[in-house]
């Protein structure tokens, strides 16, 4: 699905990464570990298309396609999400209005008319209900006064209301409380089945107890480091990142 | 020897989502061909266009006017006032002073041209109609092209007219008002905005042809939202507009003004006036769309919008001013309240969009004299492009004005980083027991906010449809829900191309 060659990017001059080869395939789950500021969240950024962000080297191919020319909406068009570490606040644009609008211009994207109201009425129903969302909720603006925690909620609402190929979700355990945790996994789970596939970048070996990887990549200075299974992340949580550092630098 | 003076009707469609496009070549036209189907004479005939103003003009504007002696004289004393006084230099905007004696005062009227279909409009224009949504017939209708099924318009007016005439409304442009009720006319007229209030009233005072004058008798609520639209092919709206509205007491109207349509209007000059009087327990409601021509990206032409609106609140009444501004190369405009009686309220919501090199200074004044008397003000100025966007607003609590309460917010929204947002509030309070609240924020549309969007799959242009939308909903909810949507869809289209 996600095919990513030795990809190096940059922001302002600055090369942030250095070489990422991940080859992500439908039905996976992979998770993306590191210290801060070893570019995790560039990744991400990157493969949403962010402006930013230059592509110095490498490719990015999705489904086939080379990405690079493709603006983010299109991307999240091909069905690329990214659940945001920060979700930026929108004042007066309720969440229902924001989502309306974000369904029916995929749909338009698409050469589809736009969603029938009580269609969207009804998924909207359905995917509050998964991610035990309360109904006022969803007239409020769009992350204006939402706890970290609602945020995040939020953020997985619409990956749920989308129901994209790919999505990447960006930190979205930091914040959250036990039980809002187990809320998002369970319906991060949900929406999980062979035909789509999940990144996930984390600090912590706790969401993925919830949301187990079939992968694990260790981040170091732009590049991947290390890769193994779901134990790799089990010893990071024991041992830190320092015996990774000393493996890969002698 | 006669005064070389062609004074020329000019009569746009007077439909709130309609104005003319009306260029200097079809004015030249339409002297040489001499058509002047309204057949608006003075006894001094010329084919030449005259510029300028004396009192010679005003004398011919009120007798084409037909208008009574009294109406002669307090134009006439208008002009006296005007011709004493100097333009104000105190609002937050710079350009070249109109040559007010290379100015027609007249303007020819805008015939159907038989040869012209919508294949010879402006392409852009049409695709922005497009946009908006306007039918076909109405862009013929801004266009001057010939329409099929104009019956049907005039009689839905008619049958719109007949409404209002049972009720004892008077709607009517304000031309027949001074002849058909003067004793109204003369009541009102200039009681709110007296001639000599500013440069540009006094000159509207002196000059204006046209305009609306409203009626609403005792105890009647408008069944219907007054517009200009009702009035189409009745009368015309022109440089100097006048409007009088009156809601006697007890009474309640809502009267919707401008179009969303984009007014391609020549006369570089407009200004306006209106005065509205809310007598006891009345409460009007004033809605505004303002979309005159801002002049191009590089901010040549566009029309100085230059507008004084003003109403008085008696006991227990209301006035609520909504506007959404988004046109004019220059706007000067502040609607105002005087709440003179005790409980009386005003409102003032305001949506202000300049783009390019626009500049707008605009806002309000709520004048409580009144007891217990309540305003509340809010303000949403949007800045792209190269342009300055200020509000400025007065909110003055007179002595004896116990218990006033204003609540205002002036939120300034930045696209760019050419733009400006500017924030004058002038507080005079005389009243201890007066309370007032300011608040006040500016933001800028954020690459965050719109790197969003776009990851959720909404394009740039949309994504800031959205934002704008969003900060301006406060307002917009104030629009009667038709005029919302079409007002939505301008805010839409003054801001394209905006953030690149």
């Amino acid at each position: 699905m996600l095919k990513i060659v030795n990809l190096h990017a940059s922001a302002e001059g600055k090369t942030i990464l250095n070489g990422i080869n991940l080859e992500i395939k439908a039905g996976e789950v992979h998770a993306i570990m590191g210290p801060n500021g070893s570019g995790k969240s560039t990744l991400a950024a990157v493969i949403a298309g962010k402006e930013e962000y230059t592509v110095e080297k490498g490719k990015i191919t999705f489904e086939g396609q080379d990405i690079d020319e493709l603006s983010a909406e299109e991307r999240a068009h091909k069905g690329i999400f990214l659940s945001f570490q920060y979700p930026v606040e929108i004042p007066g644009v309720s969440v229902t209005n924001f989502m309306k609008t974000a369904i029916n211009e995929t749909r338009k994207a698409k050469g589809l008319k736009d969603m029938p109201a009580s269609e969207m009425l009804k998924l909207i129903r359905e995917k509050s209900e998964l991610l035990e969302i309360d109904r006022k909720f969803l007239s409020r603006s769009l992350n204006q006064g939402f706890s970290g925690g609602e945020k995040k909620r939020n953020e997985i609402f619409q990956m749920a209301l989308l129901e994209p190929k790919l999505a990447i979700l960006d930190e979205t355990d930091s914040g959250l409380d036990i039980d809002a945790i187990r809320i998002v996994s369970n319906g991060v789970n949900k929406l999980k089945n062979e035909n789509n596939a999940i990144v996930i970048i984390t600090h912590y070996q706790r969401l993925l107890d919830y949301i187990v990887p079939d992968f694990v990549h260790v981040m170091h200075n732009g590049k991947i480091v290390k890769s193994g299974t779901k134990e790799l992340a089990l010893k990071l949580e024991e041992k830190g990142y320092d015996w990774i550092k000393k493996e890969v630098y002698g | 020897m006669p005064i070389a003076l062609a004074v020329v009707e000019k009569v746009s469609h007077y439909n709130f989502k309609t104005m003319n496009k009306f260029t200097e070549d079809d004015l030249r036209e339409e002297l040489k061909t001499q058509e002047y189907e309204y057949g608006f004479y003075t006894d001094i005939e010329s084919d030449t266009f005259p510029k300028g103003l004396n009192e010679d003009i005003v004398r011919a504007i009120s007798k084409k006017k037909k208008e009574p002696q009294w109406m002669t004289d307090w134009r006439l004393e208008a002009f006296r006032i005007w011709e004493q006084m100097d333009e104000p230099k105190w609002a937050n905007v710079t350009y070249k002073k109109p040559d007010f004696q290379d100015i027609s005062y007249y303007s020819a009227p805008k015939s159907v041209d038989p040869n012209k279909t919508l294949d010879d409009v402006d392409e852009d224009l049409l695709a922005m109609y497009k946009k908006l949504g306007i039918s076909i017939d109405e862009q013929k209708m801004m266009n001057n092209i010939a329409i099929d099924i104009i019956v049907d318009s005039v009689s839905v007016a008619t049958t719109f007219k007949k409404t209002l005439a049972e009720k004892g409304i008077i709607f009517c442009p304000i031309s027949e008002a001074i002849i058909e009720h003067p004793e109204l006319v003369k009541k009102y007229l200039g009681t709110i905005v007296p001639q000599r209030d500013n440069f540009y009233a006094a000159l509207n005072s002196a000059v204006f042809t046209d305009g609306s004058f409203c009626y609403i008798p005792k105890g009647v609520k408008c069944p219907m939202e007054l517009s200009t639209y009702f009035r189409i092919n009745e009368g015309g709206t022109g440089q100097f507009e006048r409007t009088l509205l009156i809601a006697d007491e007890g009474s309640y109207v809502s009267y919707l003004e401008g179009c969303t349509a984009p007014a391609r209007d020549e006369n570089q000059l407009h200004a306006a006036v209106v005065e509205l009087i809310a007598l006891d327990d009345a409460e009007i409601k004033y809605s505004t769309v303002q979309n005159w021509y801002p002049g191009n990206a590089e901010g040549k032409g566009g029309v100085f919008n230059f507008v004084t609106k003003r109403g008085i609140c008696h006991k227990n009444s209301k006035i609520s001013w909504t506007q959404v501004e988004t046109g004019s190369a220059i706007t000067w405009k502040y609607p105002s309240c005087i709440l003179k009686g005790d409980n009386s309220i005003g409102e003032f919501y305001s949506i202000a969009v300049t783009n390019n090199y626009q500049q707008a200074d605009t806002g309000t004044k709520m004048i409580h004299i009144g007891k217990n008397t309540k305003s509340t003000i809010i303000s949403k100025g949007i800045s792209a492009g190269k342009s300055q966007n200020s509000y400025r607003g007065l909110v003055q609590i007179h002595s004896r004005a116990e218990n006033a309460r204003n609540f205002s917010q002036c939120d300034s929204l930045l696209m760019g980083n050419d733009c400006g947002a500017h924030t004058f509030p002038y507080i005079e309070v005389k009243n201890k027991t007066a309370q007032i609240e300011h608040e006040a924020t500016t933001s800028k549309i954020g690459e965050d906010q719109i790197f969003y969007c776009n990851q959720r799959g909404i394009d740039t242009e949309k994504a800031i449809a959205l934002i704008v939308n969003g900060f301006s909903k406060d307002v917009l909810n104030n629009l009667p829900m038709e005029f919302a949507v079409e007002a939505q869809k301008l805010l839409e289209i003054s801001l394209e191309g905006s953030v690149g």
